[in-house]
């Protein structure tokens, strides 16, 4: 512990510690979002998980260590998981390459261009405060000490919210209720029969696959 | 050369800026959604920066919720990816144009 304290005051490898992740996590970050290589989003995930990685290390750096060791378990350990199983559950080929609306293309980044004027302009007009040397330790007794005195009531709550996305998947993803769905929504409108027996028909042939991922 | 809050927050708008680009130009939902992470990434580290260098625990605790939501925030949108793929088998948004399925 104390000789990665020492490691992660040290001004010289931290400040290339701090360059190294930073870069990486921005230049993974822009492979997600567009890369000139493949459209697959198989692709797009792997560097997901590449940023999020680095960013765990950003983390460490901020004397964060609980925080990087969650950030690894349930953004690279769960959420990238979720994302590749859905991927591969809905087969999704490889994204043609259609024409670029120039119009939005240029409105974009237009706009992410101000947004990002904006931030830094903010960043050096106002002044930041902080700490003139910066002590604290993000370790995990520290945390939990906090989260379960002050921050009991948010805590429990979040379990609450937990359980009903968990209700709320179960119920999106049961077979039942997309059956009903579809039943009541034939049912009411008559004046559809082409489209809804369209798109009925495309539930079953879905399902069929998934079942037959799943065995 | 030390590194300070100010270079910590300059990752975290870029990152965020990154996010935002993914969200506007992307027409592939899935690729949409990691944007979205991304954005989300880009505020925990503003957070966690400004809890380092204030010497308050608060942001990390935060931080930890957000993480929290995030996870279940990503099972149920995935769900709804699902189910809406079982509709229409597309994962384009241009092809979800309509507001009847």
């Amino acid at each position: 512990m104390e000789s990665l304290n020492s490691l992660l005051d040290g001004t010289v490898v931290s400040t290339c510690l701090f360059y190294l992740f930073a870069t990486f996590t921005l230049v993974c970050a822009a492979l997600v979002v567009a890369n000139p290589f493949s459209r697959n989003p198989v692709t797009s995930a792997m560097f997901l998980v590449l940023a999020i990685i680095s960013m765990a290390g950003l983390f460490l750096l901020l004397h964060a260590f609980f925080l990087a060791a969650v950030q690894i378990l349930v953004y690279a350990g769960a959420v990238i998981v979720l994302f590749l199983f859905v991927i591969m559950l809905l087969e999704i080929k490889e994204e043609l390459r259609r024409r670029i609306n120039l119009f939005g293309l240029f409105a974009g980044i237009l706009s992410v261009g101000l947004i990002v004027r904006l931030f830094l302009a903010c960043l050096h007009q106002s002044p930041v405060t902080s700490a003139a040397n910066p002590s604290i330790e993000g370790d995990t007794a520290s945390l939990g000490k906090l989260l379960f005195t002050q921050f009991v009531l948010p805590f429990e709550l979040v379990s609450v919210l937990l359980l009903v996305a968990m209700v709320g998947v179960i119920y999106l993803s049961s077979k039942d209720s997309k059956s009903r769905i579809s039943a009541s929504s034939s049912g009411t409108e008559p004046g559809v029969g082409k489209e809804s027996s369209a798109v009925s028909q495309s539930p079953n042939t879905s399902t069929a696959a998934s079942t037959q991922t799943k065995h | 050369m030390n590194v300070g809050l100010e270079q910590f927050l300059t990752v975290s708008f870029l990152l965020f800026a990154l996010g935002l680009l993914g969200v506007i130009m992307r027409r592939n939902l899935l690729v949409i959604y990691m944007s979205l992470e991304l954005m989300l990434n880009a505020a925990n580290l503003a957070l966690v920066s400004f809890s380092r260098f204030n010497n308050k625990l608060d942001g990390q605790v935060v931080v930890f919720f957000i993480i929290t939501v995030a996870a279940a925030e990503v099972a149920v949108g995935l769900a709804l990816i699902v189910a809406l793929f079982r509709k229409r088998p597309t994962a384009h948004v241009e092809d979800l144009a309509t507001l009847k399925l």
